[in-house]
């Protein structure tokens, strides 16, 4: 197969990056589509032009590490699955393919296609999580935890962080990716101690990070490759409201 | 030079070792403990479950990770499940009898002591994985829920859908955050150990390179804790991660430290087979598939190409059934290995190139039903239906073995430490617990208990009488290593050949896989002991690296693993080489029973073999640390 590319090129940061042409051909159907950057990737080595950077790490859907916009699409047109897991022959043969980073006020761009996510590793510095001490664990089947609910937290937990759920959001919100992380904890009883102290404080620090808010347009959830529900969403609301009126009640 | 290896096994019976070594090992006092700055290099299980324990406790920690966050290290891939003891199913477990399958399932290549240790803390790794708000699949009634994996005869699997690896990575990616916000943790994300540091005899500190900026950095601490994962990628194609390399190990090799079994490497088989040139990576189709699917070939080699479908129940050979009828589907992960590469070599392999076998799940679903099917595995059908394009729930999965594990990893002794002083090696990396041959499920285990339970019970052992010691980043020894480090990438990106990276690696990685993968023999072994010197000379000569130091430069990261895994591939085949015996996933042709199993030499080689590094261009001195076995009774491995 033959394709047409348009690949964004920038050199750092501070310098404005641009669409660039390229043409790659004989490719197999099989070929997977960071595959086929990696050819492409050989060929301008061959021609003494410096690489595409671009990020990937486990090539299995599950690190979060790549973080490609195809064709306006994060993750490209395959949902749910990363962009590592989109094999060629989801595309039609001649076409034209524009190969972007997740474009996101928050996420600086480091290098061409690779961009700067750890506002997303703040977020979780600021409470998500659950203060458990090595060695001071109970008996684990000490705690019983219906079947459903922990269903529903595994739902949330299978989170792979990876931002195209603000890459999508027209608001350049990353509301699904704090959801699931609070609704994860705050479904388990394990979570309840720290459950409202969580919620302010995740709330507070993805604000500060400069993400936007959500107004329901759910792109996220048609793009995010762990199929988290955007209902999550619904649950962070519910549990920053609860833990709102209690601070503010005095409990 | 060192003397005789001494694994400082504790003294008294096997089950009381690990609290009497803890009763009387010293100890670092609360209010000192923010006196020692530790550097922790990788931040999956093992080394992010060490970072956040140790800044728990109250040192000072820096983590490093090449990945853009910890939480994106190579444990998040592992899917089917960690092993524990609790025998919640009534079946019979106990942590005498996963001390006993593990050491078995080793091939007897692995210590008592440590193996015993491993089995008695996996119970409290389930109780702290618990405690975190880690999912593990529950059972209606609201209790844990386990299933079962190869190599075991009870159900101790503990697991979340099929995605337990990253369940447990966040959990603890989760606890170090919380430590990352207490300020007792400094994480520095995509920056690469280039170099250890040596003074006076001990490991103080790091040389490393930010992936983003190409800023040449020293850091000094009172310990080092390598948590950096095996080394399977010097195959090029393996499940591991496109980042696992061997860089940080193989300098701690190049400074002193010993590599021990670096033939050991694990063939898992259950992968989806290679479909063409251009694969980047190999995936992995869980283990735990093999609870319901059943694995076979045609019986003969004319009905290969014909549709799974058409092969009628006479016509197929349920080969593992047949051979091990008391494990069947779950023999080991060595042993299934190579019993497919036996059915593929006779020419009854399926799929393009005949390298594939049959697992299916007809007979599962006709039993249980395809939802329960797709509760079960659902996610692991996904993937093999975007690879492949095809359905498993109609047709049958095609696998076939690859690259997966590497047992071997640097020496270390009861508390984990080196034979370099203060080097302490976690996890993947070292080359503790799993002998010949890892079980399912076990990497989970022995990474956390080690993170978790053991290093911060051992550590505080050498750090006692450290007080004060630590150097400043000024001392020579660091300027030293810093230039060497910045030679060395100098002269990668001035060599300015002709060949991309890709192709010395996936050059290597073949003649790897033919030599030195599912099975060898000395013939082989000693031609690729002459041909990985000419690949090595040849990529400096010849290898193509663009861009400058002073940037983020992806083809100079990897230009430097590159270059580590062909040195260190010399050193796999000349352990392959002197190991004259079969064990476990090391496979020599010349040693093996009537039946085609593996034949072990307890009399000369019931050891673990340690190589010391003694010079550029010089043989690597062998050092043998014997196995002694109280408790257990050598025996040739049986699952028939």
């Amino acid at each position: 197969m033959n394709f047409k590319l348009k690949i964004w090129r920038q050199t750092n940061a501070q310098t404005p990056g641009k669409l660039v042409d390229y043409d790659v051909r004989d490719i197999s159907p099989h070929t997977s589509f960071l595959e086929m950057l990696d050819i492409l990737n050989e060929q301008l080595l061959g021609r003494g032009e410096e690489p595409i950077a671009f990020d990937s790490d486990c090539r299995e859907g599950i690190c979060g590490t790549c973080a490609l916009t195809v064709n306006g699409e994060a993750h490209g047109p395959d949902h749910p699955g990363a962009v590592c897991e989109l094999y060629m022959r989801k595309f039609r043969d001649g076409a034209t393919i524009t190969i972007e980073p997740f474009r996101v006020g928050a996420f600086p761009i480091v290098k061409d296609l690779v961009i700067d996510r750890s506002p997303l590793d703040r977020i979780v510095q600021a409470g998500g999580f659950i203060s458990a001490r090595a060695g001071s664990a109970p008996e684990a089947n000490s705690i019983l935890i219906p079947k459903h609910d922990a269903d529903l937290a595994m739902e949330a937990a299978a989170c792979i962080g990876c931002g195209a759920c603000a890459a999508a959001c027209p608001n350049g919100s990353a509301m699904l990716f704090t959801a699931a992380k609070v609704s994860h904890l705050s479904l388990l009883p394990q979570g309840y101690p720290e459950r409202e102290s969580r919620v302010l404080k995740m709330v507070r620090v993805m604000d500060a990070e400069g993400f936007g808010n959500c107004t329901n347009t759910y792109e996220c959830e048609a793009v995010c490759p762990a199929e988290i529900s955007a209902s999550f969403i619904a649950k962070l609301n519910r549990e920053y409201a609860r833990a709102r009126l209690r601070k503010s009640a005095g409990e | 030079m060192i003397g005789t290896l001494d694994p400082k096994i504790p003294p008294g019976p096997l089950a009381q070792k690990w609290r009497s070594h803890r009763d009387h090992s010293r100890l670092v006092s609360p209010n000192n403990r923010r006196k020692f700055d530790i550097i922790v290099v990788g931040s999956g299980l093992a080394g992010g479950s060490a970072a956040a324990t140790l800044g728990e406790l109250g040192y000072r920690v820096k983590c490093f990770c090449f990945q853009d966050s910890a939480r994106r290290a190579h444990s998040i891939a592992a899917q089917g499940g960690i092993n524990a003891a609790k025998n919640y199913q009534n079946d019979g477990d106990s942590v005498y009898r996963l001390f006993h399958d593990t050491i078995k399932g080793g091939d007897f290549r692995s210590r008592e002591a440590n193996v015993y240790r491993l089995a008695e803390i996996s119970n409290n790794i389930i109780d702290q994985c618990v405690a975190q708000g880690v999912p593990f699949a529950r059972e209606y009634g609201g209790l844990l829920a386990n299933r079962s994996f190869g190599g075991a005869q009870v159900s101790r699997t503990f697991y979340a859908r099929g995605q337990t690896g990253q369940q447990l990575l966040l959990g603890c990616y989760q606890a170090l955050c919380r430590q990352i916000a207490r300020d007792t943790v400094r994480m520095f994300p995509q920056t690469e150990m280039l170099d250890l540091v040596i003074v006076d005899g001990q490991a103080k500190g790091i040389i490393t390179r930010s992936l983003c900026s190409g800023k040449i950095d020293r850091h000094a601490a009172d310990a080092v804790v390598l948590a950096t994962g095996g080394y399977g990628n010097v195959f090029y194609l393996s499940t591991n991660a496109r980042g696992c390399n061997v860089t940080a190990t193989y300098r701690a090799y190049k400074r002193g430290a010993l590599f021990a079994n670096p033939a050991f490497t694990q063939i898992h088989p259950t992968c989806i087979p290679v479909s063409g040139e251009h694969q980047s990576k190999l995936t992995l189709m869980s283990e735990s598939l093999r609870n319901d699917g059943r694995v076979w070939v045609p019986k003969r080699k004319e009905d290969r190409d014909k549709p799974p479908g058409e092969i009628p129940e006479q016509e197929r050979d349920y080969y593992l059934e047949r051979k091990y009828p008391s494990y069947g589907n779950l023999a080991p992960r060595d042993i299934s290995s190579r019993a497919a590469k036996e059915v593929c070599d006779e020419g009854r392999g399926v799929g393009p190139g005949g390298r594939g076998v049959y697992l299916d799940f007809a007979d599962a679903i006709k039993r249980l039903g395809e939802d329960t099917i797709r509760e079960r595995y659902g996610n692991l059908f996904e993937v093999y239906e975007k690879i492949t394009g095809e359905n498993a729930y109609k047709v049958p999965m095609r696998i076939y073995p690859a690259v997966h594990y590497t047992m071997g990893g640097l020496w270390v002794d009861y508390d984990l430490m080196s034979n370099v002083p203060g080097l302490f090696v976690i996890g993947e990396a070292n080359f503790s617990d799993h002998g010949a041959n890892r079980l399912g499920a076990s990497a989970l285990m022995q990474g956390l208990a080690d993170g978790y339970f053991i290093l911060p019970n051992t550590l505080p052992n050498y750090l006692a009488s450290q007080m004060g010691k630590r150097p400043s980043p000024d001392f020579p020894e660091f300027e030293n290593a810093e230039n060497e480090v910045r030679a060395r990438i100098e002269r990668l990106l001035t060599v300015n050949g002709t060949r991309s990276l890709d192709s010395f690696h996936r050059e290597l990685g073949v003649l790897l896989w033919d030599q030195c993968g599912m099975s060898r023999h000395e013939k082989g072994l000693r031609e690729s002991l002459q041909k990985i010197p000419e690949l090595r000379e040849q990529f400096w000569r010849d290898v193509r690296v663009l861009g400058s130091d002073e940037d983020f430069n992806q083809s100079l990261e990897r230009a430097g693993r590159v270059a580590d895994f062909l040195e260190f591939a010399e050193l796999m085949c000349m352990d392959a080489l002197e190991r004259d015996e079969s064990a476990g996933a090391h496979f020599r042709e010349e040693h093996q029973t009537a039946d085609g199993e593996a034949l072990r030499d307890d009399e000369h080689h019931a050891a673990v073999f340690a190589w010391e590094f003694q010079g550029n261009g010089q043989p690597p001195k062998l050092h043998r640390e014997p196995l002694r076995f109280e408790t257990v009774h050598l025996t040739q491995r049986s699952y028939k």
